[in-house]
């Protein structure tokens, strides 16, 4: 019989390896990888949030971005000289969210009778449809400051502790990226457990229940529009909400940042990590993110190989990129860590 | 009455290829329920190597007649668009058929960053102008522009679409094809070669793409290793339009695209009072699409999808 260690002793080193990881990935590759690693938490929430939207209701959502947009708008004309308001942080990022979650429902009430395919391409007009806006909101009145974006906004401040200036603390000299490594990971914790609660719950259930037959689901008495639209208001909440920390960690935004690829993106992440499953999802958020900058190191490659740099390594980096998405799902096809439930499903399919 | 004449003219050109590339995404997700996300990315290629071959002719051989070389820039261009087509079809997607529904979906995506930036390595970043091979003639039509590249453009598509359907409808293919959409498992028992019947799909919708893609870059008169991310962006969408799987339903989409664009572009500032520009027509679009979706969920002449177990 195979001994595992006791719990307990797992969640503390678990606790202790990333209490200490941006001080070893800063020791060891570089201050970048800090901030690399901060926006692999951003991906790993707005990865979860795009999750409850497909993985367990199996609604495909293609234009989740426009949630991450409005929360960082949101956050950026209460905190920024652009309309010269500067809300603490405590009470936008709430806001961000709670409009997030209200566009959310706006977008899902009329889209309740649609399935698979046909509901992609409205979730993707809406998102192009938020983006346009964002874009051309400058004239007659500026509100978006258009193409531009919204610079100066402001970072993260309680009181007069500001995440932008590094502080020492216990003999310990953090710097902004550490500390917003904290930040974010707090935050990443809160939707970590709220997903968990919610996969188990009865609304998590109802969800599954939903995306596996939506007939038998309103048979059995699940509320399928309610439960819908919950869903829709639960993902872009998460959207929101890291859309509001984006907006703080940059300091700027504008509406390239929010375009149809990153929707996409977001998508590849949780079907390349492995759909409805949290630790497939964060997985792939963090390799997704990852990668790209990953393969930027192809220009040393090429140089140690062949002693000359052929294809600038920022051109090929997208391609590998594409090469390896398709690589991983025809290897494997129900992602690199799938839920136990669709690793049997999918063994049923196949056989 | 220039204006809307003029609008209904270039909505009818737009919307013309709109349709020609809203037909390959449509004859694929009739087939497979697979939206080929790597369709705008095939007419890309499509002009681009069309272009490549017209610039090299006209260097080489500049006496030569227009009409010609633009011929030979599509003769190389079909087949390379067809081997890509298949090629696409045979690694990415065929080993996928019986996948989690999303599984492909993310292999198209993957295809087309990988066509993307092959292109963007072979054409580099810029716009690649269309040579001035074609005959600029113009001609007014009760107040309104035509040029001779539109006039091509609409003849060739109506053509081509005609030649389409009856394909689908009187020959064995196009019999094996509509078996094979409504149902696979039974169209395999009936002695029909599914995969033969797949990849002739494949071949068809990519060599429409490659013409659409040439008609683009003609019309616009250059071309761009990025071009077809928006241009498949607004075929699927006229797709959708009509009810995907629907090939006269891709045709009435495209068309009716084209023509929302054109006139939101021409009469949107006039409609809201000058409040929107028209940089707003892309958001008009899609409005009217999610209209149209919300009242008929399956586009304007899909069929009513059953649900499926």
């Amino acid at each position: 019989m195979k001994r595992t260690p006791p719990r307990w002793l797992a969640f503390s080193l678990l606790a202790l390896g990333l209490a200490l990881l941006p001080f070893l990935v800063d020791a060891g590759m570089g201050r970048s990888w800090v901030r690399l690693l901060d926006l692999a938490l951003l991906y790993v929430i707005l990865a979860l949030g795009l999750n409850i939207v497909v993985g367990y209701a199996g609604l495909l959502d293609l234009g989740y971005v426009a949630f991450y947009a409005l929360g960082a708008y949101v956050y950026a004309w209460l905190a920024s000289p652009h309309f010269g308001l500067h809300l603490p942080f405590w009470a936008v990022l709430p806001l961000g969210a709670a409009l997030a979650a209200l566009f959310g429902v706006l977008l899902g009430a009329p889209t309740l009778r649609l399935r698979g395919d046909y509901l992609a391409i409205v979730t993707l007009g809406f998102g192009e449809i938020i983006r346009i806006f964002m874009n051309n909101l400058n004239a007659p009145v500026n509100i978006t400051n258009g193409p531009q974006g919204i610079n100066l906004i402001d970072p993260v401040r309680l009181g007069s502790f500001s995440l932008n200036q590094p502080h020492r603390l216990f003999g310990v000299t953090f710097t902004g990226i550490h500390l917003t490594y904290y930040l974010f990971l707090l935050f990443t914790l809160m939707v970590i457990f709220i997903s968990m609660r919610l996969e188990d719950s009865r609304i998590g259930r109802a969800w599954v229940a939903i995306r596996e037959d939506e007939i038998a689901a309103a048979a059995t008495g699940i509320n399928t529009r309610n439960l819908k639209l919950l869903a829709f208001a639960m993902g872009a909440t998460f959207g929101g909400l890291a859309g509001g920390l984006f907006a703080s960690f940059q300091g700027f935004i504008s509406p390239e940042s929010f375009n149809l690829m990153e929707s996409i993106m977001i998508l590849c992440m949780i079907v390349l990590g492995g759909m409805g499953h949290i630790p497939g999802v964060i997985f792939g958020a963090v390799v997704l993110t990852l990668l790209p900058e990953a393969l930027r190191y192809t220009g040393d490659w090429q140089r140690d190989l062949f002693g000359h740099v052929y294809v600038d390594p920022a051109d090929l980096r997208m391609l590998l990129f594409g090469v390896a998405l398709v690589a991983v799902m025809l290897y494997r096809p129900a992602g690199l860590l799938p839920s136990t439930r669709r690793r049997r499903e999918f063994a049923d399919a196949k056989g | 009455m220039d204006i809307f004449l003029q609008q209904l003219i270039n909505g009818l050109v737009l919307g013309s290829v709109y349709a020609l590339v809203a037909l390959g995404y449509t004859m694929v997700y009739g087939i497979l329920e697979l939206i080929n996300f790597a369709h705008g990315e095939i007419t890309m290629m499509g002009a681009l190597v069309a272009l490549a071959v017209i610039g090299a002719l006209a260097l080489a051989a500049p006496g030569l007649p227009g009409v010609l070389v633009l011929g030979a820039g599509l003769a190389v261009a079909i087949p390379v668009c067809v081997a890509l087509g298949l090629v696409i079809e045979r690694v990415a997607y065929r080993p996928l058929r019986n996948a989690p529904r999303l599984a492909p979906l993310i292999t198209a995506i993957g295809v087309s960053i990988i066509l993307q930036n092959v292109a963007m390595l072979i054409w580099g970043k810029q716009y690649i102008p269309f040579p001035a091979i074609l005959p600029e003639g113009r001609h007014q039509v009760l107040g309104a522009t035509v040029s001779d590249i539109q006039i091509a453009i609409l003849v060739l598509a109506v053509l081509i679409m005609l030649a389409l359907i009856l394909v689908v409808q009187k020959t064995r293919l196009g019999r094996a094809m509509r078996a094979t959409a409504q149902s696979r498992q039974v169209a395999s028992l009936m002695g029909v070669d599914v995969n033969r019947v797949i990849a002739a799909t494949f071949a068809i919708g990519s060599a429409l793409a490659a013409v659409a893609g040439v008609m683009v870059s003609a019309y616009y008169g250059l071309a761009h290793y990025y071009m077809g991310f928006l241009l498949g962006l607004k075929a699927f969408s006229a797709a959708v339009l009509g009810g995907i799987g629907n090939l006269r339903g891709a045709m009435l989409g495209g068309l009716l695209l084209g023509l929302i664009e054109s006139f939101g572009a021409g009469y949107i500032g006039d409609l809201t009072g000058g409040f929107l520009g028209s940089n707003y027509q892309d958001v008009f679009a899609f409005f009217v699409l999610i209209a149209v979706l919300v009242f008929r969920p399956s586009g304007l002449l899909g069929a009513r999808l059953v649900e499926r177990a």
